[in-house]
């Protein structure tokens, strides 16, 4: 099939891919990045803001600006794109497309879950939710009171029940069972991505899977440095390693018995994509990592557009969209806090 | 000043005289002490206004380290890392508790925090942003707990400051009506006793003094009928040896007077 997929992709997906591309040329540029650090005030943000696409998000909000409105309203727009690609997607490529959102769709079901478990207004915890990973039944899950009823009454009729179906043996929700139903609901959503992607075949697969694989390593990583010091067992850690990318199987079994950052560092140092990723941290430097991982994630999302007629570029649009609004974020709250030295810190140019 | 000129209304009496000074000297004694109180507050007062102001000082930076910190676990976890930390919450595992301390019979309240075990306080928070950010959520914890700290002790010290502020008041307002009109009045009223007591002495005296003179004189005057006598005594010997009684015949006198006075009637 492949190289024969540039013969029949544009019957489907060529418009699509056009938009997409378009979409990409609206993201911040360097120099973009460049003006917001030199701003002074929210308002100048707005001021950049509105030369590039976010301009019609932002003009018609009252001047006493707030970060978490410029952050709603860029995310508005991600979701608006979202929509309308949604809406002229065929199969298999909707199918790829709602795959993206399940991520967000587990963060939301985790929340309410979280939520109702404590007691709180369900309406009020709906506006919490990531406007992308909602779906039509996401109100009715306040009414479940273990994971059973949990699957049963609710999920079973979403994209998210062969998921749960893996987690399901712990029967009361608390709040320990919930972090680890999260990153085990996680786990078993890439795997299933994993798959799918394989079943697309071609340069989507080889693509998607590279990237995938390197979102399952970093959550690996990251999940063994979160854990350190913390009640989860090693067994349990063991459990929250997707089965796939460059650390599995070995990697894996080393990072489950990591005791501190240095003894991760040794283990990744052994990857050549990783070393390079640690080559600029110092020792016993943890903070800048995750820094380090979104740069790494940002330049692999980049090269995906380097190729044609496949549909990792939608997977890479949505994530470089969510990191330009995490920029965003990062952006206007050292602007609105007056920490101008730290702008540099966090921000990761795209392009 | 206002107490002046002034006195109570009492009888100028000794006894009255003892209790006023007795007065005196309370008021006198109650001044030094309130004065001595006063003195103690205001160092403590000065002490807390100087720890507000570092206190207030220091806020400002950790304030600013927590809230950049919220950032931080943000763009680390994702913005709806707030509302993951918001909804897990069972109950406030940092509270105050207030206690009184005594400062010179000033109750001061103060506040402190402790860390309610009781609370899921560690190990429902440690697994938040397992897969990112967790290490982030753990520093804005520690950087907001800090926060907490630093709050709960400003407001311990500006309570403590307002109420502190509030008794130095009322012992100043009472030191200075002992020492303004209280004491004055008594002193007053004891200089006022000591006229009228010393009035009534210089009444007695002129008293004595008249009664001195008036029986002085009665005695000149007995003296002087007792002279008179032995004169007369001394004729009628006389005139007993003459043969005739100066004494009847003076009588006879008065009784011829006498009754020619009858016969007038």
């Amino acid at each position: 099939m492949y190289g024969f997929e540039a013969m029949t992709f544009n019957i489907h997906g060529g418009y699509l891919e056009a938009i997409v591309r378009g979409y990409r040329s609206g993201l911040l540029t360097a120099a973009d990045y460049n003006n917001l650090c030199q701003c002074e005030t929210l308002e100048d943000i707005k001021m950049h803001l509105s030369a590039t696409e976010y301009g019609p998000y932002l003009q018609n909000e009252p001047s006493p600006l707030h970060t978490t409105t410029i952050v709603e309203k860029c995310t508005l727009k991600l979701v608006d794109e979202y929509k309308h690609m949604l809406c002229q997607a065929t199969e298999p490529l909707s199918t790829f497309l709602e795959y993206i959102t399940y991520g967000h769709m587990i963060d939301n079901v985790v929340l309410i879950v979280t939520g109702t478990l404590h007691e709180r207004d369900v309406q009020e915890l709906l506006e919490k939710c990531h406007p992308l990973g909602m779906f039509e039944s996401i109100a009715s899950l306040a009414v479940a009171q273990n994971m059973r009823e949990l699957y049963r009454l609710v999920l079973v009729d979403t994209p998210l029940a062969p998921y749960f179906s893996e987690c399901i043996t712990s029967e009361d929700l608390d709040d320990m069972n919930i972090e680890i139903m999260r990153n085990t609901l996680y786990k078993a959503y890439l795997e299933d991505f994993y798959q799918f992607c394989k079943k697309l075949g071609g340069a989507t697969a080889e693509i998607m899977c590279d990237l995938l694989a390197f979102e399952a390593d970093r959550r690996a990583v990251n999940i063994t440095i979160n854990s350190i010091g913390t009640e989860l067992t090693r067994d349990d850690r063991r459990k929250l390693y997707s089965n796939f990318g460059l650390l599995y199987p070995y990697g894996h079994e080393e990072l489950a018995v990591c005791e501190d950052f240095d003894q991760v560092r040794a283990v990744l140092e052994k990857y050549p994509p990783y070393q390079s990723i640690f080559s600029k941290l110092s020792y016993g430097e943890s903070q800048m990592l995750d820094k380090a991982f979104y740069e790494e994630e940002v330049k692999r999302h980049c090269l995906a557009f380097e190729q044609q007629f496949h549909y990792a570029v939608f997977f890479a649009y949505i994530r470089l969209r969510e990191q330009e609004i995490r920029n965003l974020m990062w952006v206007s709250e050292c602007v609105a806090q007056n920490q101008k030295s730290r702008v540099h810190d966090s921000v990761v140019f795209i392009f | 000043m206002s107490g002046q000129g002034q006195r109570l209304n009492v009888v100028p009496t000794v006894t009255m005289l003892g209790v006023m000074k007795a007065r005196l000297v309370g008021a006198t004694r109650g001044h030094a002490l309130l004065k001595k109180k006063s003195d103690a507050l205001t160092v403590q007062f000065r002490q807390i206004l100087k720890k507000i102001v570092s206190t207030k000082e220091s806020m400002g930076d950790i304030m600013r380290a927590s809230s950049f910190a919220l950032t931080e676990a943000k763009y680390a976890a994702g913005d709806n890392i707030k509302h993951v930390v918001l909804e897990s919450v069972r109950s406030a595992s940092v509270r105050v508790r207030s206690r009184q301390e005594n400062v010179a019979g000033v109750k001061l309240p103060k506040f402190e925090h402790f860390t309610d075990s009781a609370g899921d306080s560690k190990s429902s928070t440690d697994l938040t942003g397992l897969a990112r950010g967790g290490q982030q959520v753990q520093a804005c914890r520690a950087a907001h707990i800090k926060a907490i700290e630093v709050l709960v002790e400003l407001a311990s010290l500006q309570t403590s400051f307002l109420t502190l502020d509030e008794a130095i008041k009322t012992t100043n307002r009472r030191v200075n009506a002992l020492e303004n009109v209280v004491k004055p009045r008594i002193e007053n009223t004891i200089s006022y006793i000591k006229g009228e007591l010393d009035e009534l002495e210089r009444e007695d005296f002129f008293r004595l003094k008249k009664i001195q003179g008036y029986k002085k004189r009665e005695v000149e005057r007995q003296m002087q009928a007792a002279r008179l006598f032995a004169e007369e005594k001394r004729v009628e010997e006389v005139s007993l040896q003459k043969g005739i009684s100066f004494l009847a015949a003076h009588n006879l006198l008065v009784a011829g007077a006498e009754k020619d006075e009858d016969i007038i009637f």
